[in-house]
């Protein structure tokens, strides 16, 4: 570890600096798959935070039984086994959230958020930590598709919620289409990267392997210039 | 430009100058599209005007503001937001609510021109992303077209797009004064010659593109045992391969890479007509060779005299 961070700063490090959708562009097929409505954004981004928190604590708590080489799979089986107790509960409680989500919901094994998050971070830090840093990283993720899922929602039907807003325009059918999901992605990650101009927060992101979040871990050492200096101090060893 | 008295000026090259420039091109071209233009307001009425006068007005409007709020030099002057207003407006119905003509002009001017870097940076035709976007989001407004109101003397009162029909059914020669439903631009062929002749005449464009993609298309629609001069005239088709194929930024730099281009635009275009599910192809067959107009351009160089083979 290098010098200790506050808890504080772990959670916010997910909603804006390391938002998971906008700056790692990490799993961003559910995010432009299930953001046709603010609801099934909420639910989907809720659903992952829960799978987040709780495979990083376990994850985290495991991180020295947990063999190297098999850690990938380890990290899988961890994180289908909380997949599957959201889906029962999701399937018991709110079957009509897991009717909208459908398959997308057992998808959320093979996020790349929470696999990225387990080897980023849950497996060196401790479990306090791994789970602040779901947290954030789950709420990040969880703002990102409410704030899609509304935009797209409003422009796309002329409701919000589901609640009718009684715009008299026809909506845009294109922004519930895959096309309007790409153009608010990408003028989200324009407004994120703005705000970090604004609030001198602008890190210097370099290109290729020196900028790559995981450069530290590079298994197979392909890279030349691994291990680099990771971008944001995060990842001490 | 600095104010220096200097009488001998040392440049690189290029060494000649003519007086051609951005706004006499562009100048050029909307001169070429006044044909259209009286065409439209003769078959559809005063309300095409207004369509017209829209989609110029919002195009002029987003760029200058663009420019104002970005501090970048005002390019408003050069006219091609003028161009791609016109254009604009001429991919729409006459009966098409004004403020998703507004919307239209949006996409076309901030989302495909200036956030790629403005005027000779747009990764496609404005106007024909502005039409797609459009249409996929008003596919029944987009759709509704008013058939010819009788400001001149025409008994021809037909059904939607002659496309949808096949081109079939109505007379080739209503089919080329335009006296039929459709957009507001695409339908008189005559206008659409006239603008042809006169970028030719001034040597706004070649003769290629627009020669091969009809060419194409007519070939096609032999070999296929369509309406030849029915797919010809019918549709987009014309106004497409004319004015919006042509566009410099968008289309490929070497007459082989613009018979290359314009091979694609038509093939797609048929594809889309005869087997696609939609009755219209020449807008979506632009964008995808739009797309493709720097790979082509790689491909395409011209080898320097004398250079031999280009190195890889």
């Amino acid at each position: 570890m290098e010098e200790k961070k506050s808890k504080l700063s772990i959670v916010t490090n997910g909603l804006i600096k390391e938002n998971p959708a906008l700056r790692l562009v990490l799993g961003t097929c559910p995010t432009l798959a299930v953001t046709t409505s603010a609801l099934n954004g909420l639910g989907m981004g809720l659903s992952a935070t829960f799978v987040l928190i709780c495979s990083g604590i376990v994850i985290s708590a495991l991180r020295k039984v947990i063999p190297g080489t098999v850690r990938l799979p380890s990290y899988i089986t961890i994180i289908a086994g909380f997949v599957t107790v959201l889906m029962m509960l999701m399937q018991a409680f709110l079957p009509s959230l897991n009717d909208a989500l459908g398959v997308y919901l057992p998808l959320i094994v093979v996020n790349c958020i929470i696999l990225g998050r387990a080897e980023m971070f849950a497996s060196k830090n401790n479990v306090l930590d791994s789970a602040l840093d779901g947290l954030g990283m789950g709420l990040g993720f969880t703002l990102t598709l409410v704030i899609m899922g509304v935009v797209r929602e409003v422009l796309g039907s002329g409701t919000l919620f589901g609640l009718d807003l009684h715009i008299p325009l026809e909506p845009m059918t294109l922004f519930i289409t895959p096309t309007g999901g790409f153009l608010v992605f990408g003028v989200l990650m324009a407004a994120v990267i703005w705000i970090e101009e604004k609030t001198n927060n602008r890190k210097e992101r370099n290109i290729g392997c020196e900028g790559c979040p995981s450069a530290e871990l590079c298994q197979d050492k392909t890279c030349e210039k691994a291990p680099a200096e990771a971008t944001n101090g995060k990842e001490g060893a | 430009m600095e104010k220096h008295t200097s009488y001998l000026r040392v440049s690189a090259c290029p060494h000649i100058h003519t007086s051609d420039s951005t706004t006499r091109i562009m100048l050029n071209v909307i001169i070429a599209l006044m044909p259209a233009l009286v065409a439209s307001v003769l078959l559809y009425g005063v309300r095409s005007l207004i369509v017209v006068a829209t989609t110029v007005a919002a195009c002029v409007l987003f760029e200058y503001l663009w420019c104002r709020f970005r501090h970048f030099n005002n390019t408003v002057g050069d006219c091609s937001a003028i161009v791609t207003g016109l254009l604009l407006a001429y991919n729409l119905p006459s009966t098409i609510p004004l403020y998703m003509a507004v919307v239209g002009a949006f996409v076309s001017i901030i989302v495909v021109k200036e956030l790629f870097g403005g005027i000779g940076r747009n990764f496609a035709n404005p106007a024909i992303v502005g039409r797609i976007v459009l249409a996929v989001s008003f596919s029944s407004a987009m759709t509704n077209f008013t058939y010819p109101t009788p400001l001149i003397a025409c008994d021809a009162i037909t059904s939607a797009t002659p496309l949808a029909s096949g081109g079939a059914g109505i007379p080739l020669l209503d089919l080329f004064l335009g006296t039929h439903g459709g957009v507001l631009g695409e339908t008189c062929a005559l206008a659409l010659l006239l603008g042809l002749v006169w970028l030719l005449v001034t040597h706004t464009i070649e003769i290629t593109i627009p020669l091969v993609y009809v060419g194409t298309v007519a070939v096609l629609s032999a070999v296929f045992g369509q309406n030849v001069l029915g797919e010809v005239l019918s549709g987009g088709l014309l106004l497409g391969a004319i004015f919006m194929a042509t566009d410099y930024t968008t289309s490929p730099f070497t007459r082989k890479g613009k018979i290359i281009f314009a091979l694609g635009c038509g093939v797609i275009t048929c594809l889309i007509r005869f087997w696609g599910n939609m009755n219209e192809g020449v807008s979506y067959s632009i964008l995808l060779m739009n797309l493709f107009v720097p790979f082509i351009n790689e491909h395409t160089r011209n080898v320097p005299m004398g250079g031999g083979k280009a190195k890889k």
